[in-house]
């Protein structure tokens, strides 16, 4: 295995404060904020050195995060999250909402591509020099023209009683002879989620993969607005059910910053245990899912037992299965005690000895990783181009992870080890999952033993005025970013919550380039993006 | 292959082993395959729409493939199409983006056909509602047969749902 230092990548990324002066000697006029809370720097520029701000920082290797808005009549405030060696940055940007034009930053960062047809789409926001102008999200639910993210847009919106279908998203085309389209979804053939795959291919070999997504758009942004911080928690909850725990804690890390509490360690620790534990239930689903696609069911059977009997015990112990509703703000409604901490040490002793029989056994088996080994290759240069996150990243040579890199508690006095390795092919991203899962048990192991004692959950207090925060939470698809504003009355203006597959699923596309149609299912399932995490 | 063999050895057959829920499993999915027999021959195959769901309720209708539920032997299986399908179970909110798959889906299941709406967002649109972007309830859209509450539904909720709507054929 490579160690950390020899891929280097991090280390060699400027601290925020060096961005933050880079900037400046770029010329780019910066002012620092304290007005938006967490762990991470706000600095606001000039809505004409957006672009400049993104070369400067490309140039740096920086990473990109995310892009999103808010509207605040009469302007629209547009923020851009970018990661460097010791955390992140927030650049700030004010546009009027009736001529909201700025420079794109696509052409530095290849990821802000979809994330800036989204506030296209959302917002009306028109990035000028944008390589792709077609909309993203916007189907035929709402007229063009039209901005749900507006605040002049209501909830209710107008919409025709039947929506049209969307038959007319101008695909790019690849002609020549013998090319051939292959049009897949919105229903798939299994148990997933909905959304369309535009193929062109000659003979078996894949020429080119085209996502479509936005089926699943239903409006959870829109639906936040005017909630209270425990009504947002439950909507957190539901932006991707696989990852409820982690985008419910980064939600209340958000809506906590923002109004200045402390939680209690005690809480933090059965937050982290919760975010491992759903981290390991998706790992051990996603690997037997993966091996099931190529046929291999022996791995399937017994991934779907070990993750059942796992679910099993968040019942018994959470109570809910896949531990949902159990972040709250504050922190959690549940607590341990010495019977149910004795029952989770107990399931992780037996789960790591069976790992043990299981992984080596999936790792090497020849007929297994005849089918994995090269098949969906994503290069470190083209995961680090796309900002690619999670284990699909850490699978590919870029190790980023927020438990380490830009630590929260309880992670904050911990050593996180981060599996990765170079190969970036569909046997990678199953070693490095099951690595992780193994990592995660011996964390779970370790908080429990020193589980802090004390209250789990404080009084969320009565807001005192408006305020803003900003949440980063390490789930089980990679980082995880959520941005909250709550007015003078506590109640949500703004939620924003930027799932790690916005980043992750262009890299499906690249990594398709070649690979033969059959082994699509398996590559889709080894990145395994969210649809509703990214359609919102 | 030796491993592969030791280990299943050593997994053992799980749907006998577990006591308490395995004994609701097993009293279920013979309940549903009585009235399955009764009402369409031996099986009962599903077609599964997800028309807006966080992928919660998808997690846990994979569950009822897992070893303990294993709904199969009840002659119970999900089907790659819609023209295969008996039934339709239905998840999510309706986002409007998915109103003319989902109506098109139901248009090319055979007759006569039933359609469940799963989850409380299935239900009544759960935390998502009805707005510009979500026509909420699954009946908003096409008929709906019976309706399985729960965010999600457990795997043995859902089996109940099923044996209910069996029930009242
Ligand atoms: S009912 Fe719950 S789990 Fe199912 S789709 Fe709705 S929010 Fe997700």
């Amino acid at each position: 295995m490579i160690s950390h230092a020899d891929l280097g990548w991090q280390s060699l990324s400027p601290d925020i404060d060096s961005l933050v002066r880079l900037f400046r000697d770029a010329g780019i006029p910066t002012e620092v904020h304290n007005t938006l809370q967490g762990r991470a720097k706000l600095v606001t520029i000039d809505p004409g050195f957006w672009g400049k701000a993104a070369a400067v920082a490309a140039a740096n290797r920086i990473r990109w995060c995310a892009v999103w808005g808010e509207h605040c009549p009469p302007q629209i405030h547009i923020f851009a999250a970018l990661a460097g060696r010791d955390g992140h940055l927030l650049l700030e940007t004010m546009v009027a909402d009736r001529q909201a034009e700025l420079p794109s930053q696509t052409p530095f960062f290849p990821a802000a591509n979809r994330p800036e047809r989204y506030l296209q789409d959302m917002f009306g926001v028109r990035f000028f020099d944008h390589p792709d102008k077609r909309r993203w999200i916007r189907h035929q639910a709402w007229q063009e023209g039209q901005y749900p993210l507006l605040k002049t847009f209501s909830l209710a919106g107008s919409p025709e009683d039947m929506t049209p279908p969307d038959c007319l998203y101008p695909f790019v085309p690849v002609e020549g002879e013998g090319v051939y389209e292959i049009p897949v979804g919105p229903v798939h053939a299994g148990i997933i989620e909905p959304g369309h795959f535009r193929f062109q291919a000659m003979g078996e070999d894949i020429l080119s993969l085209e996502e479509h997504l936005g089926y699943v758009h239903k409006g959870i942004e829109k639906c936040a607005e005017g909630r209270d911080v425990r009504g947002l928690a439950r909507l957190a909850g539901r932006v991707s059910g696989d990852s409820t725990v982690a985008h419910t804690w980064a939600a209340c890390q958000a809506c906590e910053a923002a109004v200045g509490i402390t939680l209690p360690r005690r809480a933090l620790a059965i937050r982290a245990i919760l975010a491992e534990r759903e981290r390991i239930a998706n790992h051990l689903g996603d690997i037997g899912a993966c091996c099931n696609d190529v046929g291999f069911t022996f791995a399937q059977a017994q991934c779907s037992r070990l993750r059942e009997l796992w679910q099993r015990q968040n019942s018994d112990v959470f109570g809910h299965r896949l531990l949902m509703d159990v972040v709250v703000p504050g922190g959690v409604s549940r607590d341990l005690d010495a019977r149910q901490i004795e029952v989770l040490n107990k399931a992780i002793e037996q789960l790591r000895h069976e790992l043990q029989d299981l992984l080596p056994l999936l790792y090497e088996y020849p007929s297994l990783q005849d089918r994995l080994r090269a098949t969906g290759v994503l290069s470190l240069k083209k995961a680090r181009s796309l900002g690619v996150l999670g284990f699909l990243a850490r699978a590919s040579g870029e190790c980023w992870d927020l438990r380490r890199d830009a630590p929260y508690g309880p992670y904050d006095d911990m050593v996180i080890t981060v599996p990765h390795t170079l190969e970036g092919d569909a046997s990678g991203r199953l070693r490095i999952r099951g690595d992780e899962i193994l990592v995660s048990l011996d964390l779970l192991e370790e908080m429990l033993k020193k589980l802090p004692s004390g209250e789990v959950r404080v009084e969320f207090p009565v807001v005192s005025g408006d305020c803003r925060g900003i949440g980063l939470v390490e789930g089980w698809r990679g980082e995880i970013l959520a941005y909250v504003h709550l007015d003078a009355a506590g109640a949500v203006s703004r939620y924003f919550p930027r799932d790690p597959s916005w980043l992750n699923w262009p890299a499906l596309e690249a990594m398709i380039e070649g690979v033969i149609v059959p082994d699509f299912p398996l590559c889709n399932k080894s990145v395994n993006g969210s649809y509703s995490g990214h359609d919102l | 292959m030796f491993d592969v063999l030791v280990k299943i050895f050593k997994t053992g057959c799980l749907t006998e082993k577990v006591p308490p829920p395995d004994q609701t499993v097993m009293e279920l999915g013979s309940a549903c395959q009585k009235e399955i027999a009764r009402i369409f021959g031996k099986s009962l195959a599903i077609r599964m729409v997800d028309a807006g769901s966080c992928n919660g309720c998808e997690l846990e209708m994979h569950a009822l493939n897992n070893g303990f539920y294993d709904i199969e032997r009840f002659g119970i299986h999900f089907v790659a199409s819609p023209r295969h399908a008996d039934l339709l179970l239905v998840t999510g909110p309706v986002a409007r983006h998915m109103q003319a798959a989902l109506k098109g889906t139901y248009d090319a299941t055979p007759n006569p056909k039933l359609v469940i709406a799963m989850g409380d967002c299935g239900a009544d649109g759960g935390e998502f509602g009805v707005s510009y972007a979500s026509c909420g309830a699954v009946a908003n859209v096409i008929p709906v047969d019976a309706v399985i509450r729960g965010c999600p539904p457990t795997p043995l909720q859902l089996m109940q749902g099923i044996l209910e709507l069996l029930r009242g054929r």
